[in-house]
């Protein structure tokens, strides 16, 4: 019985869960396109109040490309079965991204001493979506971070290896991807104002 | 290549080791029927919330039709149910607009998105493809847990001292992003709001899982063009979900910062309550925007099913192939696809520049094509077709017929012209109840009656059955086709009162007709009731096939077990629509059965 329950091969070769973390993606995707369209729509309506963005977000934005290069070097790692270089690469990733989340609070910061508010009676919607956006995106950071801790502590299990690539590559594919959205977003942010 | 699979073969062997230990032996109560990971009973979970919903949500209809037909009489005799909201005799009028808002709110997303949907994607893909499960049991027991706690906090809201939500099922603001705009506002708005965020996650889960099902776990010889009609239906309504539905979360998002961060994405230059607020900028048309962006797939989320089961279920019966079976799934896509880029439809009135509600109203229009292809398809398989009467195929023929109905309104009210007199209308609301209210209510009945003997082993009553479909069906006619001449006239939609019009004053007869048709056709609904419960214990033992149907559903004993067929999954060689094909032995054909035993009735084409 055991051995019926189990699919024996997927139609599309596709493992499934892979499946499941593209249509994840998809619909997170769908989500800013709102935001993003939102933003466009609301902006042609006029009384927008026009500011510069913190230069942090430039540095920020550095960071969160270098962790995914790392990650990336974690996944080769990991397929050439060095565990040594696979975790400091893990670590890695997670100690920039953690410094990506650090440094977006740290220009929310500079925002609020340039007056600019999330909400109250100063804020303009220009403001706040720009809170919104960059708070959506942080939220979905923190459980890309969450995902590569727990890819850190299997690490430390000895249960990612070549022969067991499925959770490391899932979470590289995930955490390209967050960054990737984070730079389409600073450069729609750019481009927009 | 080769390396991979052997890889990706091992890890699924392993998981699913552990997994049955954990589930399989002797399974306690609790993880058979609660919280259990198998498809099938997933799919009754649903299906059950969902009949619970229905009758929730006619309740309420069955209440405001009450005040609308005989708007002078007193309403005493509620009183031990509704409690304060009768005030004075009278229905109070902010119960009326909460009552319509949990009306339609219950109806679109708790009865005939997760009800619909739920019962049957997650019943029929597993057994229609072939699969042992839902490629993520887990991932499906969440999806229906997160609707289980949304059902919960949108229940206790209607029990709130300020009421339940009452901005209508589209909370627009700035109704619904201003507390004190209405009592209903306040924390009835908060319920709405989470329950509904609950009832994102759960349709992204559900649906997550139902496209990585279809796409990778079908049987051997299952390839896309042999999928029965329900499978393509059911893909194409989780991915409208999957798209759809994240952007209803973002903008319910922004309403939320709206209603409680002081931001002003929907709000600017209000005064409310001797008050100026401060905000300022904000647009309540984007609301509209994002809302109907999702508002508009989400309609199809609700009929899409009703297609899939329909086309099935009268092919089954018309003993006939599906007529033009590409050519279904081909408008299905199109269906699909054009439900994207007409949302704002819903918006001719709102203040939109003319020349995109031009555009709108072509794109609209556009979907008469593939809706006309459907229902020819359908016509045409019935015609000469050996039609066997079963309560299924009455209630799929109903529906057949309530979307012709309903469907060609639809090319009224697409036209941005028309829609100057007749939005907001009780002509909006004929059209809609029948073109997806109604239809998809008959869709779900033909479901149930035709799925119940693989859902329960047992038979529902036939005799029971007809008498449903009858007075439901005319039921159904009887209130809705006069909604249309009342709406023609101008009576605009959610008013709580009339009677102060003079204008109007000549509707009451028929408005207290309509009241009467939707009461009786409400409680005919509890013939079914009774059907459903009776027959789970007392009905007719079913037979593993009892329509003589192809899909590989019927291939499982009369109970299936956890992983569906007891031996190994059966092979898929043929498409599932060879009914009465010439040559054959008997008027069907099962999918797993191969050309080579069936010499006789292959054509040229039929090779394996």
């Amino acid at each position: 019985m055991n051995a019926t329950i189990g699919q024996q091969q997927t139609s599309s070769g596709v493992h499934p869960l892979k499946f499941v973390l593209w249509l994840m993606i998809i619909s997170i995707i769908m989500m800013f396109a709102a935001f993003t369209s939102a933003y466009i729509v609301r902006k042609e309506e006029g009384n927008w109040l026009d500011f510069d963005l913190p230069d942090s977000l430039l540095i920020n934005t550095g960071l969160l490309v270098l962790s995914s290069v790392f990650m990336q070097m974690a996944y080769f790692s990991a397929r050439k079965d060095n565990i040594k270089q696979l975790k400091a690469y893990l670590v890695l990733t997670l100690v920039l991204g953690t410094a990506f989340l650090i440094g977006q609070w740290e220009a929310w910061g500079t925002l609020v001493d340039r007056k600019i508010f999330f909400g109250g009676v100063d804020a303009n919607p220009s403001g706040s979506f720009l809170y919104v956006l960059t708070g959506v995106h942080g939220f979905h950071l923190i459980t890309g971070l969450i995902f590569i801790l727990i890819v850190l502590i299997s690490s430390f299990q000895f249960k990612i290896h070549s022969k067991k690539l499925l959770r490391i590559e899932l979470c590289t594919i995930y955490w390209h991807f967050l960054g990737g959205l984070w730079v389409y977003l600073y450069l729609f942010l750019t481009l927009n104002h | 290549m080769a390396s991979t699979d052997i890889s990706l073969h091992k890890d699924v062997h392993h998981d699913h080791d552990a997994h049955d230990e954990h589930d399989h032996h002797d399974q306690h109560f609790i993880f058979k029927y609660i919280f259990s990971q198998d498809h099938k009973v997933i799919a009754k979970q649903f299906l059950i919330t969902g009949i619970i919903w229905a009758f929730i949500g006619g309740a309420l209809s069955s209440i405001f039709r009450l005040q609308l037909g005989w708007p002078q009489a007193t309403m005493e005799w509620l009183e031990p149910v509704l409690g304060k909201w009768i005030e004075g005799g009278k229905l109070s009028p902010d119960f009326y607009l909460g009552l319509v808002t949990m009306h339609g709110t219950i109806m679109v997303f708790f009865v005939l998105t997760a009800g619909l949907s739920g019962t049957f994607s997650n019943f029929l893909i597993p057994l229609q493809i072939g699969a042992r499960d839902m490629a993520s049991g887990f991932l499906n027991m969440l999806s229906y847990w997160f609707f289980f706690l949304s059902s919960i906090v949108l229940f206790f809201s209607m029990f709130l001292e300020t009421g339940p939500a009452s901005a209508g099922w589209t909370i627009y603001p700035p109704l619904s992003a201003l507390p004190q705009a209405m009592p209903g506002s306040g924390a009835g708005m908060t319920m709405w709001i989470v329950a509904m965020a609950l009832f994102i996650v759960s349709q992204l889960l559900g649906g997550i899982n139902y496209i990585t099902t279809i796409i990778n776990l079908r049987t051997k010889g299952m390839s896309m063009t042999k999928l029965p009609l329900t499978i393509w239906a059911f893909l194409l309504t989780a991915i409208l979900g999957v798209l759809s539905f994240p952007v209803l979360l973002s903008a319910v998002l922004l309403l939320i910062f709206d209603r409680s961060f002081g931001t002003s994405f929907y709000l600017s230059e209000i005064y409310v309550a001797g008050e100026a607020l401060a905000n300022v900028g904000g647009s309540p048309i984007l609301f509209q925007h994002l809302f109907w962006f999702l508002g508009h797939p989400e309609v199809y989320i609700v009929i899409l099913p009703g297609f899939g089961i329909v086309s099935e279920i009268i092919a089954t019966n018309a003993r006939k192939p599906i007529f033009g079976y590409r050519a279904m799934i081909g408008s299905l896509l199109g269906i699909s696809l054009l439900s994207f880029v007409v949302w704002a439809h819903h918006m001719f009135v709102s203040g939109m520049n003319p020349f995109l509600g031009s555009v709108f109203m072509f794109l609209t229009l556009i979907i008469a094509v593939p809706s006309a292809v459907k229902v020819f398809n359908w016509i045409a398989t019935l015609w000469r077709g050996n039609i066997v009467f079963t309560v299924p195929m009455l209630f799929s023929i109903g529906f057949v017929s309530l979307f012709i109905s309903g469907g060609l309104t639809g090319i009224i009210l697409g036209n941005s012209a028309l829609d100057i007199q007749v939005h907001n209308t009780y002509f909006v609301v004929a059209h809609f109840h029948l073109v997806m209210g109604s239809s998809a209510f008959f869709g779900m009945f033909a479901g149930v009656y035709h799925w119940y003997p693989k859902m329960f082993g047992r038979m529902m009553d036939e005799k029971l059955g007809y008498v449903h479909f009858w007075l439901t069906f005319i039921g159904v006619y009887m209130v809705f086709m006069p909604m249309h001449y009342v709406g023609i006239a101008g009576f605009p939609r959610r008013y709580y009162s009339w009677t102060s019009f003079d204008l109007f004053s000549s509707f009451a007869n028929i408005n207290m007709y309509i009241s009467l048709a939707a009461i009786i056709a409400w409680l005919a609904q509890f013939i079914f009731l009774f059907n459903f419960v009776y027959s789970m214990f007392r009905g007719r033992k079913a037979t593993a096939n009892p329509w003589r149907s192809n899909t590989l559903e019927w291939t499982t004993p009369v109970n299936p077990g956890h992983g569906n067929w007891p031996g190994p999954i059966p092979a898929v060689y043929r498409w599932p629509y060879d009914y009465s094909k010439p040559g054959a032995e008997d008027d069907f054909i099962p999918q797993n059965v191969p050309f080579s035993q069936t010499q006789s009735s292959n054509l040229p084409h039929d090779k394996e």
